[in-house]
């Protein structure tokens, strides 16, 4: 049986400003975690990232549209998610941005760092409703 | 805290001193606008020094890469000084470690532009 976690929700408004607002939650909730600085520094660009994807792929920096993020702390591991009211990406449509061609390529880096620094990350279309990413971070007794 | 800039010439070098944040919105825009005002002078040797950044993000990281192809294709060179250890393990994990020329000494730096 899986212990209940610790949930932090938050839902906001879908602009850029809130970058630095939930870079704080992210530290305050990675720390709680008991993760360590570098940890907590993946964790907290890797959140930064889904929140740009979010705002202006996702809701395209419309500000009258929301992103809602869901921390569960568990034992051992973290699970963020973040869910925008867009209508979505193909994940298998991301091209590589460490490959010779794309290597100086202005954007296109961002989902490659969620998956650098997060040990899982998914990606669901919710139909009528927008995109929802799951990200989580294992916590390592050592750090 | 949003990006600063200052910007210093050192014999043929424009130095940029960036601190604060290069991320997706004011930092990524403004650090734009420095290049492009700096190639339009005809200053095509520029060295950024990101000691004092605090954070950067992918779209800080391509605002980089942008920065780096203008300034070559107008036949000039822009190299990094003084990576934070965070810069330097994005640099890594992106592959771009080896694309930029990277220095720690601002005088060695200096020197590697060569002579104009």
């Amino acid at each position: 049986m899986t212990a209940e976690p610790s949930v932090v929700e938050v839902t906001l408004e879908s602009d850029l400003k809130n970058l630095e607002v939930v870079e704080e939650i992210v530290r305050r909730v990675a720390g709680t975690a008991g993760f360590g600085e570098e940890s907590e520094h993946q964790i907290e660009m890797a959140v930064h990232e889904s929140m740009i994807n979010a705002i202006w792929h996702g809701n395209k920096n419309d500000a009258s549209k929301s992103v809602w993020l869901r921390f569960e702390i568990y034992k051992d591991r973290l699970e963020i998610r973040v869910r925008d009211q867009g209508n979505g990406f193909n994940i298998t449509e991301v091209p590589d941005p460490c490959s010779a061609e794309n290597l100086l390529r202005v954007s296109g880096r961002g989902i490659y760092l969620i998956r650098t620094f997060m040990d899982e990350f998914h990606v669901k279309h919710l139909p009528g409703s927008g995109t929802e990413v799951t990200m989580v971070k294992r916590i390592d007794p050592a750090h | 805290m949003s990006m600063k800039a200052t910007i210093r010439q050192v014999d043929s070098v424009t130095v940029v001193d960036i601190s604060g944040r290069i991320t997706l919105g004011e930092g990524c825009a403004q650090l734009r606008e420095l290049i492009r005002g700096q190639l339009t002078k005809g200053n095509k040797r520029v060295l950024i020094n990101l000691a004092d950044v605090t954070y950067i993000d992918s779209s800080g990281i391509g605002e980089l890469v942008s920065a780096y192809t203008a300034v070559t294709n107008q036949g000039g060179q822009l190299k990094l000084l003084k990576l934070t250890q965070k810069v330097h393990d994005l640099l890594q994990i992106t592959k771009l470690y080896t694309v930029f020329d990277v220095h720690d000494d601002e005088a060695k730096a200096i020197g590697s532009f060569g002579k104009s």
